[in-house]
């Protein structure tokens, strides 16, 4: 499989109306891959990480509404290596389908209880793991009557620029999917079903909380191992 | 086995309460000598603002992520960073890789930031001879009294120059 497979959405899909004024129109200047490699990625050690900060359901005093949910997975690069000890962020609305964010005026409660933020790093085997709520639908003003599936926004690093990611996940059986153009704008199905996580049976806790699980595929690949 | 990388999606509108942290904004204590400031506006097609972006500066050692004002602005404090060899062994001039994130961008952005004072190194980089001569300027800051000027066009006349592998 050639390096550049891709199944990235374009940059112009005007079904998805904000790209209309934000898409370059110009080709982008290819550089060869290695010009991307060649850019290692910075040092992390500047975000703060705490280990609270992978738990959404514990950082206010109470506990946040709605349906308690563990994600978990793994991060890889190209050649299905783990990426170990990578930052993974992620945020997401509330239950109800609310954003702390200011600019979010969708007439849903806000939950006191519930930001919505979180972050970790992957460990050893580059495995990731968030216990957070299952984020609700919302409307959108890109047409009449849009909603947005539910999903919670990732971003992550690797190892260096071209493996920059970011991103969203979805949950299995939504039917508000094949509506969204933000998703439907990857051209190929098996792109859309690779932003789709897994229930996961394994993952779900006994009286606790709904397992999913979602594996992550970044671009490029890990360092060489230096010869001694 | 090699695997397709999962695909991208935008940043969206709402990301102002999960991504910048505490002085993300300053790679550098804007004390040194070597340290600058940089800022800039991010713009549309047809010349507005973009109030709902966010950059990221990545340069070695050096990370700075700044989201944008209500005016598009954005600014960032870094270390001007020393020319560096490229994959073809050959030095780079020194430049900073800018990255773009904002509502309505399915995909990031990647471009570069060259220094104005760098002139006899920018004109042998191998990245902006890849550029045509007549777009190179959209990479070279401005020095604006000592402060770098940068402003990214995400469409336009002056479109910046954005580069994919």
């Amino acid at each position: 499989m050639s390096e550049s497979a891709s199944f990235d959405p374009p940059y112009l899909h005007p079904d998805y109306r904000s790209t209309v004024l934000r898409a370059p129109r110009r080709p982008l200047v290819r550089l060869p891959d290695e010009w991307f490699h060649h850019a290692p990625g910075p040092v992390f050690g500047r975000v703060p990480v705490a280990p609270t900060d992978s738990d959404l359901t514990r950082q206010h005093p109470g506990e946040p509404l709605g349906e308690r949910i563990i994600i978990t997975g793994r991060v890889l690069d190209g050649d299905g290596h783990a990426v170990p000890n990578t930052l993974v962020e992620i945020w997401q609305a509330n239950a109800a389908g609310r954003y702390v964010d200011p600019g979010d005026d969708h007439p849903a409660p806000l939950d006191p209880n519930f930001t919505g933020a979180g972050r970790c790093l992957t460990d050893g085997e580059g495995h990731y793991r968030f216990v957070t709520v299952k984020p609700g639908a919302y409307p959108w003003r890109n047409h009449p009557n849009a909603w947005r599936p539910a999903h919670v926004h990732f971003s992550l690093f690797g190892h260096e620029l071209v493996s920059r990611l970011v991103t969203q996940m979805y949950f299995p059986g939504d039917p508000l999917m094949p509506y969204d153009p933000i998703l439907q704008a990857i051209p190929d199905p098996r792109g859309r079903e690779r932003l789709v996580a897994r229930f996961d049976i394994q993952t779900t806790e006994p009286e606790w909380a709904l397992g999913y699980s979602w594996d992550i595929v970044l671009r490029g690949r890990s360092a060489t191992p230096m010869d001694a | 086995m090699a695997d397709v990388p999962t695909p991208s999606q935008t940043v969206g509108p709402f990301f102002a309460f999960a991504l910048p942290f505490a002085g993300g904004q300053q790679a550098a204590d804007g004390a040194g000598p070597e340290s600058v400031r940089i800022q800039g506006q991010l713009l549309d097609g047809a010349d507005e603002p973009v109030p709902d972006g966010l950059l990221e500066v990545w340069q070695t050692d050096q990370f700075a992520r700044s989201q944008t004002d209500p005016e598009g602005a954005f600014h960032f404090v870094v270390r001007k960073p020393p020319a560096i060899p490229g994959p073809n062994g050959a030095l780079q001039a020194p430049h900073l890789n800018v990255i773009v994130f904002a509502r309505g961008l399915l995909k990031h952005l990647v471009t570069r930031l060259y220094f104005p004072d760098e002139a006899a190194a920018n004109a042998v980089d191998a990245v902006l001879q890849e550029v045509e001569p007549e777009r190179r300027h959209t990479l070279i800051a401005r020095d604006d009294g000592g402060v770098l000027h940068f402003d990214v066009h995400l469409q336009g006349e002056d479109e910046t120059v954005f580069f994919a592998s």
